[in-house]
């Protein structure tokens, strides 16, 4: 089998030990996704697999074997931005840039989630069918992904346009 | 991180294979085990990955619902039955972790995470009689903040981290294990273990059992329950306490209710006596105090984690008068 990252089939590594993370970065030099604290609590690594935003650190390069994963050098580039990427510089979404990446990416996967209708913490009715997006939507869906640098208003608004924009 | 080998089970029989004594450990999202395997508190030497069987959640010949284990936390949260039938299932949930992670985690692995006293995790430099039976337990004397008031032991004071096996108590869930003897299946309010002399041992699973189900039998109380986490942020953070609590109401009086709280406690805190305090009884500001006396009945809080009785007592009746509210 072969992990397809960004589109590119890429043979599982040899020791199971090797995380997603450590594959994207130290193997495949994808750089963009980023190490914060390697244990399930920053965010700065989320990546899409089949789609789905999960924490790469914690994920083993081998469970992937056979999936697609998506890092942030797959949804744009510097000629041709994702439109979150554009709404975070429009905004000042962050500063260091450091958790930016994982930001991007999770977000991409919470546009998907809200439009699918699935709930959160703070959906008041659990058994509606649409989801009313608003910034307390946004700030628990986004929970998982912390910076340092406190750019989280921008972060909000930059999310926030680009989901008003989606639904225009 | 020790050396391991890794399988991807294909059929409940792979994972059946299981065999703990010689290191053989099940993978379901992998959130807590690699966690701990890189801080040296889990060392297997062979990953059993069980997240691929089976995710199904479907309604159940009882009228209740059946859960596959490998079903990820998020996908619960989100379906349409436990939406409308087991609200507080589903609040629980998305009041765990985040959503990654939520995302990443089986029910399975939900049910069997670790606690996360952080002595439990410092492998290097703490005491601790659940990682390392007899050695002695440094929280005590030390930070108690997130460590539990209720059913602790001399030997242990943690606390069971899940929001998920909370609400699963309360509903009277069972749980679905296999082995290669046979089936056989666990109330979930009886499922974890409190510590006693042996914190090591957490659950009624036995060696080489597997997780394959849980199920939720048909409750009409649910469709009225919620689920509510006080936390030192307002997401993405462990409980502080947390009250899963369900309430119907007949004629002015308690038909059922069912209470659990989180937080607390070496396990989910199932409040038999609240219920009992309270079934039959007019769902009064009066009734839900009383109620609450009874599920702090007993509590032996550490110098750190006092506060938690009366924030506890205020969560539980808050939520249930919330509740007789929208009742009216
Ligand atoms: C930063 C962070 C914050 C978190 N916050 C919360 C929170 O607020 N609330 C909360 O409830 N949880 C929280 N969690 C914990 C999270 O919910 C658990 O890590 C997750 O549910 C474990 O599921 P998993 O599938 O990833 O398990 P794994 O890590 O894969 O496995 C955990 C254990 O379960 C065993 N196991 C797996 N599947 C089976 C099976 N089928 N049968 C028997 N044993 C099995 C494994 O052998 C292992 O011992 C948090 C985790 C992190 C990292
Ligand atoms: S409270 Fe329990 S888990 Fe924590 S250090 Fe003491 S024995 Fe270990
Ligand atoms: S590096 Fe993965 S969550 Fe922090
Ligand atoms: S921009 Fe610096 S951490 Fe977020």
């Amino acid at each position: 089998m072969a992990i397809v990252v960004n589109g590119t089939r890429v043979a599982p590594p040899d020791d199971p030990r090797v995380s997603l993370l450590d594959l994207l970065r130290d193997r495949l030099h994808l750089s963009g996704t980023k190490i914060g604290c390697n244990q399930g609590a920053c965010g700065a690594c989320t990546v899409l697999v089949d789609g789905k935003r999960v924490l790469s650190c914690l994920t083993l390069a081998a469970q992937v074997d056979g999936r697609s994963v998506v890092t942030i050098e797959g949804l744009g580039s510097a000629d041709d931005l994702h439109p979150l990427q554009a709404a975070f510089i429009e905004h000042d979404g962050f500063q260091c840039g450091y958790c930016t990446a994982g930001q991007i990416c999770a977000a991409t996967a919470m546009l998907e989630e809200i439009a699918a209708g699935m709930p959160s913490y703070v959906t008041e009715d659990l058994g509606a069918d649409g989801i009313a997006i608003s910034r307390d939507e946004i700030r628990e869906r986004m929970s998982g992904n912390l910076c340092r640098c406190g750019a989280h208003n921008g972060i909000v608004d930059a999310i926030l346009q680009v989901a008003t924009e989606k639904v225009a | 991180m020790t050396p391991f080998s890794y399988l991807r089970a294909r059929s409940l029989d792979d994972a059946l294979a299981i065999d703990p004594s010689r290191g053989d450990r099940l993978l379901g999202g992998g959130t807590n085990l690699i966690d701990l395997m890189r801080k040296g508190v889990e060392q297997p030497s062979r990953l059993i990955d069980v997240s691929g069987l089976s995710e199904g959640i479907e309604p159940s010949d009882s009228g209740g619902i059946v859960i596959a284990a490998a079903a990820r936390n998020s996908a619960v949260a989100a379906h349409p039955l436990v939406r409308t039938r087991y609200p507080m299932l589903s609040r629980a949930i998305l009041a765990g972790a985040s959503a990654q992670i939520r995302n990443m985690a089986t029910v399975g692995g939900n049910l069997m995470q670790r606690t996360r006293c952080l002595y439990f995790a410092d492998a290097a430099g703490s005491r601790c009689n659940k990682r390392d039976p007899g050695s002695g337990c440094d929280a005590i004397g030390g930070f108690t903040r997130y460590h539990a008031i209720l059913g602790t032991s001399p030997s242990c004071i943690a606390t069971h981290p899940s929001d998920m096996a909370v609400a699963l108590s309360a509903l009277d869930a069972r749980i679905h294990l296999a082995g290669t003897g046979g089936g056989r299946t666990v109330p979930a309010a009886d499922f974890h273990l409190l510590p006693g002399d042996h914190p090591d041992r957490e659950t009624l699973l036995a060696p080489g059992e597997v997780i394959v189900a849980v199920e939720l039998p048909p409750t009409p109380a649910a469709l009225k329950s919620t689920y509510r986490k006080v936390r030192d942020r307002a997401s993405y953070a462990f409980a502080l306490v947390s009250v899963g609590a369900a309430l119907m109401v007949e004629e002015g009086r308690i038909e059922d209710v069912r209470i659990a709280l989180g937080g607390v406690a070496p396990k989910p805190w199932r409040a038999f006596g609240a219920e009992t305090a309270l079934r039959g009884r007019p769902a009064t500001a009066d009734a839900f105090a009383a109620a609450a006396d009874a599920a702090l009945e007993g509590a032996a809080p550490q110098p750190g984690n006092a506060f938690k009785i009366e924030l506890a007592r205020r969560t539980l009746i808050s939520v249930l008068s919330g509740l007789a509210e929208d009742l009216r």
